[in-house]
C-alpha cells in the first residue's frame, strides 16, 4: 500500500493533478466566475464528448497505433442518426445503437487497413478521416440539421438538485455517458485479458506475435472500440448543441491528441492510463475555460495549448535523461 | 544415466525463395541434456530453431518427432503446447509491464478467461522464480531491469509455461562474465528438473564450458554432432568455417619515436579515473576489461563526446580540449562505435552514401556541389581497399551481413583519413571468417602508420591484434601487458579477477 502511494507521488498523473489544482486556485483568485458550481458543471458538460473521444484514443495509443479519423467517425455517425430519428422517428436505444454500429464499422475498416497495409496508422487514419468526411460533405452538401424530436431535445437526467436560487443541477446525458465510458475503459484496461494484451502489444508487437497473441483480432478490438466511443461522442455532442453541423467536431482531433499525450500516453505505444487521460482533458478544459473567463481571445488558446504540450514533453524528456544518467552510474 | 529422446528431426530441408537454408538435417535432443547448435551467420541455425518452434514448416519429406509422437504441420501454438520455449536474442519481453505480468503473460491467452486474475499471475511468477532459486521484485517494471535480469525474466516465463525444452538464441551476447556464470548455474538447475536446454551461439569458449553435445551447421548442412569432451576450440572453428583459422599474435613493427597520442591522468567522476597511456604511430593498443569497466566512456572522451573533468589529452605533444566529435574528427581521430546499428550507420541508406557521409565536403566541385565522378571513384577505391563484398554500392546497408556492415563503418572512418582510429568491440555479432577480414584491415592500417585503439572484451581478439594491452577495472588502469610476456589464458584470468 505504501509502495503504491509512493509510486503515485512520482507519477505523471500526480504532477498533472498538482498543475490542475494550481491553475484552479489561480483562476479562483483572478476571476469571479471560475469556482462556481455553475461554471464547473458547465465545463464538465461541454467537454464530456471530447473526454469520451480521448478515452478511445488512449486505447489506440496504448496499442501502439494512433487514430486521427475519430472526428469524422463521430460526425458521420451523428449525421446519419439525426437524419433517421427525424425522418423515421425513434427512441434512445436507436439514437445510441445506430452511431455505435456505424463507429464500429468505420473502426473495422481502419483496423483492416492498418493491419494488412502495414503502413503507419497515422497515415491510414488521416486518409480515412478525409475519405469519410469528404463523402459526408458531398452527399449532404454540408447542410446543418435542426428540429430534433422532442424526446431527443429534452434529453434525460438523474439526481436533480435545485439550489437556493432556483437553478437545477443534474447528471445529464453527457455526464452519464462520460462516466460510463471512463468506468468501462478502466475495467477494460486493468482487469481484462484483452486490455492487458493491448498494453503488451503496444510495447512489443514482435514479441506479442511470437507469444501467440491474435494481432488482427486485437487491432479490430482497438479501432472498433475507438469507433464505438466516437459514435457515442457524436450523440452526446448532437444532444448538447441541438444541431448537427458537419464541421463542428472535425478539426478538433489534435486537441484530443494533445489531451491524451498530456495525460501520459506515448506515441511509441504501451503507456497511458485512464486517470491520466481524464486529467489531460481536464487540464485543457480548465485552461480554455479560464482563458475565456479572463477575456483572452480564443486564438491565444491554441498558443497556450501549444506551450503546455511543449513544456510537458520537455519535462518528460528531461526526466528520462536523468534516469539514464542514474543507470549509467550503476554500471561503472 | 540413460535418457529418453525428447525430440528427433529427420531429413529436414527448407528453402526460401530458391535459397537452400537447410538441407537434409538430422538432429536429436535427449531429455535433460545441454546441447549447443553452432555455426557461422547464414549456416541455418535460426532456421532450424524456427522449425522446432513451429514458425517454419520443413519441406515435404522431413519428419519431426516430439516425445515419440510424429508432428505433422507443427504450429507455434502446438510447439508451445509440447513444452518448447524459445528465448530470442531480444528476449521478447514487454518492458512496460511488471516482472510478474511478463512471467505470467500466458494467462492472458487462456481461452475462456475474460478477466485477469492478478493473484494467480503473481503466484505463477513467484513459483517460477522459486523453482530456479532467483528473486526479483515482481512489481518492478521490466524496462528498469538490467539485461541479465531481463534474461532471467524470460527464462522464468518459459518455466511458467511448463517448458520442457528451452532454446536460447545467443544468450551470452550482452552479459558480463559473472552474469554468464550465473546463467550457466541456472541452466544446470534446469537440467536437474529434466528440462532440456539448447544454446545457439558462436562464442566458442563459452560453449565448451557448458555443452554436453555440440551440433555444428555449415551452409545449411549438418557437419556433425559431437560430445563436448571430444572436441576443442580449434577443431570446432575448423568444422564451422571449413578453414583452419589460427590466430597469431600481431607481427608488424612500429617505431617508438613517434608518439601521436598521450593521455595524462584523465579522470571523470563515475566514469573512470587517473588514466595515463601513450600511443605511437603504427601501434595497436588494446583496452580490455569487463562490461562497465569504463572503457567505452574513456573512448568517448577521446572522441570528444564525453569531456573529461580533469587530466590532459595531447595530440603530437600539443594539448587539446575536445569538446565535440567534430573537433575530434578535425584533429584526426576516428571512432567506430560498439553499436554499429544505432551509432555507426544510416541503415536504410545505400552503402555509397554511408561511405561518403563523413567526407562529403571534400568531394565537391567548384560550385560546392557534390561531384558525381569524384564520388564514384572514391567509393570504388574504398570498396576495393576493404575487400567489401557488395554486388552494387547502391544497395541499402541493412541488407548486408554483420561483417560487411562493420566494414562499411570502417570504410566511412578510413575515408576521413584519421591518424588515430578507435574501434569499440568491432567484431560483436560477426562470424569467424568476417572477423579475420576485420583483423586483416586493422593490421593493414597499422602498417600504414595509423595508431589504433582496439576496445574489446574478447581476450583472443586483443591478444592477437595488439602490441600492448591495457586492462581496465572499475574505471582504473589495472595493468599493461604485451603479448610476449603473458599467455592468453593468464590474461583472461586477470580480466575476470575482480
Amino acid at each position: 500500500m505504501r509502495a503504491k502511494a509512493i509510486q503515485f507521488l512520482r507519477s505523471a498523473e500526480f504532477y498533472l493533478l498538482l498543475i490542475i489544482i494550481g491553475l484552479g486556485v489561480l483562476l479562483t483568485f483572478l476571476t469571479d466566475g471560475f469556482f462556481t458550481l455553475e461554471n464547473l458543471f458547465d465545463i464538465l458538460v461541454s467537454y464530456s464528448f471530447l473526454g469520451i473521444m480521448a478515452v478511445g484514443l488512449m486505447v489506440v495509443l496504448i496499442s501502439g497505433g494512433i487514430d486521427i479519423s475519430f472526428t469524422a467517425t463521430a460526425t458521420v455517425a451523428q449525421y446519419i442518426m439525426a437524419t433517421i430519428i427525424i425522418k423515421l422517428g425513434g427512441n434512445w436505444l436507436i439514437a445510441f445503437l445506430l452511431p455505435i454500429l456505424i463507429g464500429i464499422g468505420i473502426g473495422a475498416i481502419n483496423a483492416l487497413l492498418v493491419y494488412y497495409l502495414r503502413v503507419h496508422s497515422i497515415i491510414i487514419t488521416i486518409a480515412t478521416l478525409n475519405l469519410f468526411y469528404g463523402v459526408l460533405i458531398f452527399v449532404t452538401r454540408g447542410k446543418w440539421i435542426y428540429n430534433f424530436p422532442d424526446w431527443f431535445a429534452e434529453g434525460f437526467s438523474l439526481f436533480e438538485v435545485e439550489t437556493a436560487d432556483g437553478t437545477i443541477y443534474s447528471f445529464s446525458l453527457s455526464i452519464i455517458a462520460l462516466l460510463a465510458v471512463i468506468a468501462l475503459a478502466a475495467l477494460l484496461m486493468n482487469r481484462t485479458s484483452v486490455g492487458r494484451q493491448i498494453y503488451a502489444m503496444g510495447s512489443n508487437m514482435d514479441a506479442a506475435g511470437r507469444m501467440g497473441f491474435h494481432l488482427l483480432r486485437l487491432h479490430f478490438f482497438v479501432y472498433c472500440f475507438m469507433g464505438m466511443l466516437a459514435g457515442i461522442a457524436g450523440v452526446v455532442q448532437a444532444q448538447l448543441v441541438q444541431t448537427v453541423a458537419p464541421n463542428s467536431i472535425v478539426g478538433r482531433e489534435l486537441e484530443v491528441v494533445a489531451a491524451v499525450i498530456l495525460g501520459g500516453a506515448s506515441l511509441a505505444g504501451g503507456a497511458g492510463t485512464v486517470l491520466g487521460t481524464v486529467l489531460g482533458v481536464t487540464l485543457i478544459a480548465v485552461m480554455q475555460n479560464g482563458l475565456a473567463l479572463l477575456g483572452v481571445s480564443s486564438y491565444w488558446h491554441k498558443v497556450v495549448i501549444g506551450l503546455i504540450i511543449l513544456a510537458s514533453v520537455s519535462i518528460t524528456a528531461y526526466n528520462q535523461k536523468l534516469e539514464e544518467r542514474r543507470h549509467a552510474r550503476i554500471d561503472v | 544415466m540413460s535418457r529418453n529422446s525428447f525430440l528427433e528431426l529427420h531429413h529436414i530441408s527448407k528453402r526460401f525463395h530458391g535459397v537452400q537454408a537447410l538441407q537434409q538435417v538430422d538432429f536429436s535432443l535427449q531429455t535433460g541434456e545441454i546441447h549447443c547448435i553452432v555455426g557461422e551467420n547464414g549456416s541455418g541455425k535460426s532456421t532450424l530453431v524456427k522449425i522446432i518452434a513451429g514458425v517454419h514448416l520443413p519441406e515435404p519429406g522431413g519428419k519431426i518427432v516430439i516425445d515419440g509422437a510424429v508432428q505433422r504441420d507443427l504450429t507455434p501454438a502446438r510447439s508451445t503446447q509440447m513444452g518448447i520455449q524459445v528465448i530470442y536474442q531480444d528476449h521478447s519481453l514487454f518492458p512496460n509491464l511488471s516482472v510478474a505480468e511478463n512471467i505470467g503473460i500466458h494467462q492472458h491467452l487462456e481461452t475462456g478467461r475474460a478477466l485477469v486474475n492478478w493473484k494467480k499471475i503473481r503466484q505463477t511468477a513467484e513459483s517460477a522464480m522459486a523453482k530456479i532459486g532467483v528473486t526479483l521484485n515482481p512489481n518492478h517494471l521490466v524496462e528498469n531491469l538490467p539485461v541479465a535480469d531481463r534474461q532471467i525474466v524470460a527464462i522464468c516465463r518459459a518455466i511458467a509455461a511448463d517448458a520442457r525444452l528451452v532454446i536460447m538464441d545467443e544468450p551470452t551476447a550482452s552479459l558480463t562474465r559473472q552474469e554468464v556464470d550465473a546463467l550457466f548455474r541456472l541452466v544446470k538447475d534446469l537440467q536437474d528438473k529434466a528440462i532440456t536446454t539448447v544454446f545457439v551461439s558462436h562464442r566458442l569458449d563459452e560453449i565448451m564450458e557448458i555443452a554436453e553435445r555440440i551440433t555444428i551447421l555449415r551452409d545449411g548442412e549438418k557437419v556433425g554432432t559431437y560430445n563436448a569432451c571430444d572436441i576443442d576450440d580449434r577443431k570446432l572453428s575448423f568444422l564451422m568455417t571449413g578453414q583452419d583459422i589460427c590466430f597469431q599474435p600481431i607481427e608488424s613493427e612500429y617505431s617508438q619515436e613517434k608518439t601521436i597520442l598521450e593521455v595524462d591522468r584523465l579522470s571523470k567522476r563515475g566514469n573512470y579515473s587517473d588514466i595515463s597511456f601513450s600511443l605511437h604511430g603504427g601501434e595497436v593498443i588494446g583496452i580490455t576489461g569487463l562490461l562497465g569497466s569504463g572503457r567505452t566512456e574513456l573512448a568517448l572522451s577521446l572522441f570528444g563526446l564525453n569531456p573529461p573533468e580533469s587530466g590532459q589529452i595531447r595530440l603530437n605533444s600539443k594539448t587539446v580540449h575536445l569538446a565535440s566529435n567534430w573537433e575530434a574528427i578535425a584533429a584526426g581521430i576516428g571512432y567506430v562505435p560498439e553499436d554499429r546499428m544505432t551509432l555507426g550507420l544510416v541503415m536504410p541508406q545505400p552503402v555509397s552514401s554511408n561511405i561518403t557521409l563523413a567526407v562529403l565536403d571534400t568531394l565537391v566541385n567548384k560550385l560546392h556541389l557534390i561531384d558525381p565522378i569524384k564520388k564514384q571513384q572514391f567509393i570504388e577505391q574504398r570498396i576495393a581497399e576493404l575487400n567489401l563484398k557488395v554486388a552494387d554500392p547502391e544497395v541499402a546497408v541493412n541488407s548486408l551481413s554483420g561483417g560487411n556492415q562493420q566494414r562499411v563503418v570502417l570504410a566511412k572512418w578510413i575515408a576521413t583519413e584519421p591518424k588515430i582510429l578507435i574501434l569499440d568491440s568491432p567484431t560483436v555479432g560477426v562470424d569467424i571468417a568476417a572477423k579475420m577480414g576485420i583483423y586483416d584491415i586493422i593490421n593493414h592500417l597499422a602498417s600504414q602508420g595509423m595508431g589504433i585503439i582496439l576496445i574489446s572484451d574478447e581476450v583472443g581478439e586483443v591478444y592477437c591484434n595488439c602490441h600492448r594491452i591495457l586492462l581496465m577495472r572499475k574505471g582504473r588502469l589495472a595493468g599493461a601487458y604485451t603479448p610476449s610476456e603473458i599467455s592468453e589464458y593468464d590474461l583472461g584470468q586477470k580480466i575476470n579477477a575482480s
